[in-house]
């Protein structure tokens, strides 16, 4: 019989995000195995902080992303292509307007 | 994580701030002595080499690491310490001639570090119970009048904060766990119960007196064995001498590895 924490494959994958500074966003650093969420951020801590890289962790079940597929490159980011109205360069500025 | 002041709390235990230990306060006769140094300095360096046994050794890469962190905060503590105590003395003996140039008999750890690691269970229990001791120690010692010693202790408080962290999360999980690794926790825990006696032995001539710091101790210590199912042992007769350089024959074995090379090669670098 195998416990679940015998063996990595056990051990669930956890994605980390770090905040380097207040005001930042949480950005992801990379992954870890942990048995739980508590240990998962004191993991976290010892191999993604350890040289005063943030001030605040956040970890996430690697299972509980859902990601976009390589396969649906094309259907998801292509379209956007195209489509140059969506940026506000595309749009002239009308003379008077202020504070923009 | 870890940069506040106040010791982290394990989930389901209470905050712990109580540090009643009398601080000698300047005026009294207490004083930071050669011996009293060597007594913190030596425990910090024996428990970051034994923690640095685990180094590719434990359980799990991220353990690893953990255990690697926790080794060289200790080895930091130790550095300083034995740096202060080297000066004091005033013999021209540095960091380096104390950790490598002592025998066993001069060494004043305490016994609970020396001991092997035994299971990860029993390298747990050794880590909680003596972060549980550091902790209020270092609090108390960061007030002391020695000032160079009060600011390596302020330092290392925080540091001690998150190894008894560590600890008391993995005898949580271990203790509260599978029915065998409650039994390896509860006999670690049994096991080295009797080795904390020593480190309350009163000493009321230290800038801290030991003997102030046991409620402190247990009010880190006796939660967290709660919240994991665990028996707090009885209290007892304890072995004690490691404060006299009178050790268990682990610790020549441990100093043989850990000096050999200096010895072999006086003042190598790398």
């Amino acid at each position: 019989m195998t416990a679940p924490w015998q063996g990595r494959a056990g051990w669930p994958l956890w994605e980390v995000f770090v905040r380097a500074r207040r005001g930042l966003s949480h950005t992801h650093v990379g992954s870890l195995h942990a048995p739980d969420a508590e240990l998962a951020l004191r993991n976290a801590r010892d191999l993604y902080t350890r040289r005063q890289e943030g001030v605040s962790i956040w970890v996430v079940p690697a299972q509980a992303i859902t990601a976009s597929s390589p396969d649906e490159k094309d259907a998801f980011f292509e379209p956007a292509a195209d489509k140059v109205y969506r940026h506000p360069t595309f749009y002239p500025v009308p003379d008077g307007a202020a504070h923009l | 994580m870890n940069t506040a002041d106040v010791p982290v709390n394990a989930p389901g235990t209470p905050v712990r701030t109580t540090v009643d230990a009398p601080v000698n306060t300047p005026g009294t006769p207490a004083r930071t002595t050669v011996d009293y140094l060597l007594g913190l300095g030596d425990d910090a360096l024996v428990a970051a080499q034994r923690l640095g046994e685990w180094v590719t050794a434990a359980p799990e890469l991220e353990e690893d690491v953990a255990l690697a962190n926790i080794a060289l905060d200790q080895l930091g503590a130790a550095r300083l310490l034995l740096s202060h105590a080297g000066e004091l003395e005033g013999a021209g003996r540095d960091e380096d001639a104390l950790a490598y140039l002592r025998s066993d008999r001069e060494y004043r750890n305490c016994l609970l570090v020396e001991l092997p690691n035994g299971d990860f269970a029993t390298t747990m229990a050794k880590l909680l119970f003596l972060s549980a001791y550091q902790l209020p120690l270092y609090a108390a010692l960061s007030g002391c009048a020695d000032e160079r010693l009060a600011a390596i202790a302020g330092k290392a408080r925080k540091e001690v904060a998150y190894h008894l962290d560590h600890a008391s999360i993995w005898t949580v999980r271990l203790g509260d766990g599978t029915p065998e690794s409650h039994r390896r926790m509860r006999a670690a825990v049994a096991e080295l119960w009797p080795y904390t006696n020593e480190l309350f032995v009163a000493d009321p001539a230290a800038p801290v007196d030991p003997a102030g710091l046991r409620s402190a101790f247990l009010a880190n210590v006796e939660p967290v064995l709660e919240t994991a199912t665990l028996e707090r042992p009885a209290d007892g007769w304890g072995p004690d001498g490691g404060r006299a350089g009178l050790h268990t024959e682990h610790l020549s074995y441990l100093l043989a590895e850990m000096q050999v090379l200096h010895r072999a090669h006086p003042g190598a670098r790398w």
